[in-house]
């Protein structure tokens, strides 16, 4: 008998692949057209598969146990931390070329599909939703099976979820080099790809509360709380300040239904807690899972995680204003933002301190493995750029640092150190415990890749200091008759040197990622096979 | 020890958790967000504010599609050296219109919010042709493609629907004449001009490509450069009266 998720899922896709079909036919717009054949495609491709997966199987239903132990749901994992690595060395390229650009205009070609206008977001949703977010969905659905000590519900769903999410990632990202972008920061893909989007996006939070509801724990870990509410407010963000009104279902152009100071309003509020949930929250679960784990040792506090917790997703909610000091945005409320990004300090630093401390009595480990030093120095970049944060959102400091690469360089400290080494860190523990394998291919290479990449990250945000406060100093600079001192343009031509510094950082970062992908693929093609499962990661006790 | 004990129904039931989740992250928002809908101080009252033409919507739209917003702002801060550089600060007002904003986040290049007028059409279409064959030392890509791109009129009388729906002041009239005037406004001394200027007195009708022969993406993008910050008068303008 075919499952009623099996029939459901395969009718919906179905219906799906004819309703683009239609779209792809009947529109003008070439953009369009593509994205509906896509999905029409894979629709189609998602449909056969069902029925194969049925066929094959004779739709008898998997095993929840074997042998006593959870029969753990890894194939969407996999996926999803292949394509994170993927994704990954993706977005760092483009990374690079746009940081070139800026040194070396002549790269943007003059053509539409390779300016700096339509890559950069390219590079932002790569690393950010590509990279990121397949990190994201592979380790929930890793942590939360794991510590539940249950099978993830559905057949279908677990993979609905993964490759429906990447779909959208190749949707947008396509979108943006052929000209369909929403121009929201961080939200830019048009209304047909945020629409798919929020169809995933409710399939994975059903997928997640699901396997919470069948746990066989009495106590929710605290990295599914931080999980949790991560999927629970993107969903809140996302569809608020994704609402628009397309000029016609066959067309990619829709219009925002907020404008100009509500607009401004909704959208950094959406893009400060896109950095609050997706690049903090969603990682800080991470680390309350990884560290832990990989240093053997309980969380510090269970005390500090909760109100650090309940402190954190409270007040990071109240931030984004500080994106608009001095705008036409009234004061009360870039004053308000302002406010409670400062108060926003100490429940980072309560996350920053229970992920450091979790090392005591193991802090000798730093020395022998690499993976967990990774781990360690993201958690010190997280608490670096969030006390750079806060500084920065203070007015005064704001007029300068305003409208600079210090905002840049901001962005990348928490990006590249933080959410970039917690990621690999997670990756280098998930990889041989997905492929069973004893142990990474190499620890030299991980120790090649740290130094590496941490001399880029350094030479980027220092380079990016430089250039954004010395520009934000020749903006106001006034000579002694009382004019303005330097033109616009003479701005641009003192930040070259810098553009290059942080362009060889960027390629340091890269090549990291690079020997990193390398020693994955070398540990799962030919890394020593783990004998007959010596109690992998079993589940954490909660950290009482 | 028993307020720690407590904390216990969120960690064993899910949908407590989920609950508690969503209240605690819905309040800062709403009370940031809803004040700047019925606060009347928000939007300061000004002379001269229409909406865009459709010739300026599309090169408007052009702005966003190659993503201009990644390097320039529309904002300008009251302070000594943007007012000096770039002109009076930007008025909430002055987008109101603007689905979505464009007050941008970062400056590689110059603010925008009041370029309109500054330089002449000649020198938007040379510099976004090559813009180093004007300022040498500039890092901004070149758009030559924009010139060669004619205009459709396809779609502009749905764009100016959607916005009216949203709330633009579009006039019936300005709606069902949307695809006459993109053309009209960049084909000055014909009866399409005539009838656009009757239909937008306050608009500049100009070949703003340079080229006659047809209305390109460049005549939109340089139409909407030229009207940038131009819209209100600052010479009625009541600083002091909107002050916030």
């Amino acid at each position: 008998m075919v499952s009623l998720e099996e029939g459901g899922f395969a009718i919906f896709l179905v219906l799906l692949a004819f309703a683009c079909l239609i779209v792809a036919g009947k529109t003008f717009d070439q953009v369009m057209a593509f994205h509906a054949g896509i999905g029409a495609l894979v629709a189609a491709v998602s449909v056969f598969w069902i029925f194969k997966n049925y066929f094959d199987d004779g739709g008898e239903p998997i095993p929840q146990e074997i042998d006593g132990k959870p029969n753990y749901n890894m194939g969407p994992v996999k996926f999803g931390s292949v394509a994170a690595m993927v994704w990954g060395l993706a977005g760092f390229t483009v990374g690079l070329v746009i940081a070139l650009q800026l040194a070396f205009p002549a790269l943007n070609f003059d053509l539409p599909w390779t300016n700096f206008g339509r890559m950069r977001p390219l590079h932002t949703s790569a690393v950010i939703f590509a990279f990121g977010g397949n990190v994201l969905l592979a380790t929930s659905m890793y942590v939360v099976q794991r510590t539940s000590r249950v099978r993830m519900p559905g057949k279908i769903l677990p993979w609905f979820v993964i490759v429906g999410y990447n779909v959208f990632i190749v949707v947008a990202g396509t979108g943006y080099l052929l000209g369909a972008t929403q121009s929201k920061e961080y939200a830019e893909p048009e209304w047909y790809a945020d629409l798919w989007l929020t169809i995933v996006w409710v399939c994975y939070l059903l997928l997640f509360l699901g396997t919470l509801w069948k746990r066989k724990e009495p106590h929710i870990y605290v990295a599914n709380w931080f999980y949790l509410a991560f999927i629970v407010t993107i969903a809140m963000l996302h569809i608020t300040n994704n609402l628009t009104i397309p000029v016609s279902v066959y067309s990619t152009k829709s219009y925002i239904v907020w404008s100009g100071v509500q607009d401004a309003m909704v959208q950094w509020w959406y893009g400060h807690n896109a950095v609050g949930f997706f690049l903090t929250a969603g990682f800080l679960a991470i680390m309350y899972y990884f560290i832990p784990k990989r240093a053997d040792r309980p969380v510090y506090s269970y005390r500090l995680s909760i109100v650090h917790f309940w402190a954190l997703i409270f007040i990071y909610i109240w931030a984004g204003p500080h994106h608009l000091h001095y705008t036409a945005l009234p004061q009360w409320a870039s004053t308000l933002g302002a406010t409670f990004s400062i108060i926003l300090w100490m429940p980072s630093w309560g996350g920053m301190i229970n992920g450091l401390m979790t090392l005591s009595g193991a802090w000798d480990k730093l020395r022998t493995d690499p993976v967990l030093r990774m781990m360690v120095v993201s958690v010190a970049f997280y608490g670096m750029s969030t006390f750079e944060g806060p500084l920065m959102s203070l007015r005064s400091v704001n007029s300068l640092s305003h409208y600079t690469d210090w905002t840049i360089g901001h962005v990348h400290s928490g990006a590249l150190g933080w959410v970039g080494y917690i990621s690999f860190g997670a990756l280098y523990c998930l990889i041989p415990w997905l492929w069973n394998k004893k142990n990474l291919y190499s620890l030299r290479l991980v120790d090649w890749h740290f130094w590496l990449s941490t001399i880029g990250i350094v030479l980027y945000i220092t380079s990016m200091w430089v250039s954004g406060i010395m520009q934000g100093l020749m903006w106001r600079a006034y000579d002694q008759l009382g004019f303005l001192e330097y033109s616009f343009v003479e701005t641009v031509e003192a930040m070259h040197p810098f553009y290059i510094i942080r362009a060889l950082g960027g390629a340091l970062f890269l090549l990291g990622a690079v020997i990193m992908a390398y020693n994955l693929w070398m540990t799962v093609r030919h890394g020593e096979a783990e004998e007959a499962e010596a109690t992998p990661a079993g589940s954490l006790a909660p950290a009482e | 020890m028993s307020a720690w004990k407590k904390h216990e129904i969120f960690e064993k039931n899910s949908f407590v958790l989920l609950i508690g989740i969503l209240v605690v992250v819905a309040i800062g928002g709403l009370v940031e967000i809803a004040p700047l809908f019925y606060l009347k101080s928000t939007i300061e009252k000004t002379e001269g504010m229409r909406p865009y033409t459709p010739l300026e919507l599309t090169g408007r739209n052009i702005f966003i599609r190659e993503g201009c917003y990644t390097c320039h702002s529309q904002m300008i801060r009251p302070m000594r050296d943007e007012l000096e550089r770039y002109g009076h600060y930007s008025l909430a007002a002055e987008s109101m219109y603007d689905h979505p904003f464009q007050w941008g986040s970062k400056r590689t290049g110059p603010d925008l919010a009041r370029v309109g007028g500054k330089y002449s059409d000649d020198w938007h279409v040379e510099h976004l042709k090559d813009p180093r064959s004007l300022v040498p030392a500039s890092i901004m890509p070149g758009y030559p493609f924009l010139a060669e791109n004619r205009l459709s009129t396809r779609d502009i009388q749905a764009d100016l629907s959607v916005n009216a729906f949203l709330g633009t002041p579009y006039t019936q009239e300005q709606i069902d004449n949307a695809a006459a005037d993109l053309i009209g406004q960049a084909s000055p001394d014909t009866d399409a001009a005539y009838e656009f200027e009757e239909r937008w007195p306050t608009a500049k009708i100009r070949t703003f490509d340079g080229n006659l022969k047809e209305v390109t993406e460049m005549d939109a993008l340089v139409a909407y450069l030229q009207v940038l910050g131009t819209m209100v008068d600052f010479s009625i303008y009541d600083d002091k009266a909107n002050a916030r």
